[in-house]
């Protein structure tokens, strides 16, 4: 039973790390139709910067909060250099682009600091709490990790909902043109998504770099992981990206925990299959309107 | 007042519009008539940017709109309602409303402006909180042209707002349309296929074929012209 225990704490921790790339790519998908494929390797690039400045002797939060900032210039940038020139072209267009930047940034990364995997240094203590007279599989970085996904969704959800900047990037999301005619900017606004997703990938970055081999591939395998949680959300939703990333999370951890590590990327993978065969518009996606 | 100029549109080889030159009056109503490909759209289209023009001149209240981002035309108080009814349908039916007051109102005129929207169609009050997808096609009318209205638009282009509609809903829109405009400033261009019902409403009208100015003239003349409604109209 504690081993059951012990997995689902684990599953949960690792589950918020994928719903926050799951939400870098829902911010994406929503906005621009995108999937795209470089995020993993964006928020690689983001730790390795946060390695640098950690390296220099910048403080952990000092770190953690201009890699943030980092990470939403970044995704803005890639927007509007990358992904805005290809407005209007083939849809195979930004899948080749977003993929060949992925390849190019693994190589910068290889390139600059070698394809060695390191350590990276953790916001809190990572040996696992002890309830009673028992150490349990969760740690105060677990919680650290918690918390800050579910501010990251918790922002989200605000600023999507409560927000008069939220309803113009949901309209400039469902309807450009048509939000264009009403005097919504709709270019500006598909960039604040790119940069956004770009703050919640660094964000997946700087959680997950601690608990793994850190090294210019290391966010590939959660690319996937965050792709399957995105997709059994329904990859329009944001609160679909949490409920997928805990379920995704979930499922890999009791895949490693009973069958064995090697097996969790293929754990994945069935749940993509089952998830895509069972509802595959996604949890959350809205069911099609019937006109009356 | 809105004058066109001179106003050629192609779609690669295919000119949708040829040399096009009217204008419309503020506190009046201008019906753009004619057939299937007659250029209608377009017309409204290229006057909010929405398709790029070959050459002319679209002035509104003496400002050239060609060239200019749609966005921009918009917040020059410039509202289109396209074909098609152009809502959005995963927002409210308040959000759809709020949308367009952004660019333009405070947060307590806002709230105003749109109560006082649901006060011109009560019918849509009830629906406020409801996805506009679930909108039958006549609310769904209402709630473009209440959404084009909110804005106390300077100039309003409405593309066949009775497509699809009954007859008795189109004959409440086209009133509404009038009471609308009639002593106020604004210039209102309407593309309509059903000729018989923009005319009753219209002071002016303009018949388009195959992207030609056919006629421009009052709408009680264009009314009166027999042949002209035989052979453009189908009336």
């Amino acid at each position: 039973m504690s081993l059951f225990i012990n997995y689902t704490l684990n599953g949960i921790t690792e589950g918020m790390i994928f719903a926050s790339l799951a939400l870098a790519l829902v911010l994406i998908f929503r906005a621009t139709k995108i999937i795209n494929f470089a995020q993993g390797a964006m928020a690689m690039m983001t730790t390795f910067i946060a390695f640098s400045l950690l390296s220099h002797g910048l403080g952990y939060w000092w770190t953690f909060v201009l890699v943030l900032a980092i990470g939403f210039v970044f995704g803005a940038l890639v927007e509007r250099v990358l992904i805005r020139p290809l407005q209007g072209k083939s849809e195979l267009n930004p899948v080749i682009v977003t993929i060949g930047l992925l390849v190019v940034l693994e190589g910068i990364a290889g390139a600059i600091y070698g394809n060695a995997s390191r350590g990276f240094p953790a916001a809190f203590s990572q040996s696992g709490l002890v309830v009673g007279h028992t150490k349990i599989a969760f740690s105060h970085f677990d919680v650290f990790v918690v918390v800050a996904v579910l501010v990251l969704m918790g922002a989200n959800l605000v600023l999507f909902r409560a927000t008069s900047l939220g309803l113009r990037m949901r309209a400039s999301a469902f309807a450009g043109e048509i939000s264009r005619l009403l005097g919504v900017r709709v270019g500006i606004l598909l960039t604040l998504g790119w940069a956004l997703a770009g703050v919640a990938g660094a964000l997946a970055g700087m959680l997950v770099a601690p608990t793994s081999s850190f090294g210019p591939y290391f966010m590939d395998l959660i690319l996937i992981y965050g792709f399957t949680a995105a997709v059994i959300g329904g990859l329009e939703s944001p609160v679909g990206a949490l409920v997928g990333g805990l379920i995704t999370g979930l499922c890999t951890s009791y895949v490693g925990g009973y069958l064995g590590s090697g097996l969790q990327p293929l754990g994945a993978l069935v749940l993509l299959m089952v998830a895509l065969m069972a509802r595959p518009e996604g949890i959350f996606a809205r069911p099609p309107a019937r006109r009356v | 007042m809105l004058e066109v100029q001179d106003l050629s549109v192609s779609y690669g080889p295919v000119n949708a519009l040829r040399s096009v030159t009217f204008s419309a009056q503020p506190g009046a109503i201008t019906a753009v008539l004619g057939a299937n490909g007659a250029g209608k759209t377009t017309l409204l289209r290229t006057i909010s940017g929405l398709a790029k023009s070959r050459s002319g001149s679209v002035r509104f209240e003496g400002e050239e709109l060609l060239g200019r981002a749609v966005e921009n035309i918009a917040r020059r108080g410039i509202a289109h309602v396209p074909e098609g009814r152009g809502i959005i349908e995963e927002l409210t039916v308040e959000d759809n409303l709020r949308l367009a007051t952004l660019w333009c109102m405070g947060r307590h005129e806002r709230q105003g402006a749109i109560e006082a929207t649901f006060e011109l169609f009560p019918r849509l009050s009830g629906f406020r909180r409801r996805h506009a997808s679930t909108l039958s096609g006549g609310e769904r009318q209402m709630l473009v042209i209440g959404r084009a209205l909110i804005t106390r638009p300077r100039l309003l282009l409405l593309d066949e707002p009775s497509l699809g509609l009954a007859p008795l809903v189109t004959a409440q829109l086209m009133a509404l349309l009038r009471d609308q405009t009639l002593g106020t400033d604004m210039t209102v261009v309407l593309v309509e296929q059903n000729a018989q019902s923009a005319l009753s409403v219209s002071q002016r009208a303009v018949v388009l074929n195959l992207g030609e100015i056919v006629v421009s003239d009052s709408a009680a003349a264009v009314a009166g012209n027999s042949d002209l409604r035989h052979h453009y109209l189908g009336f």
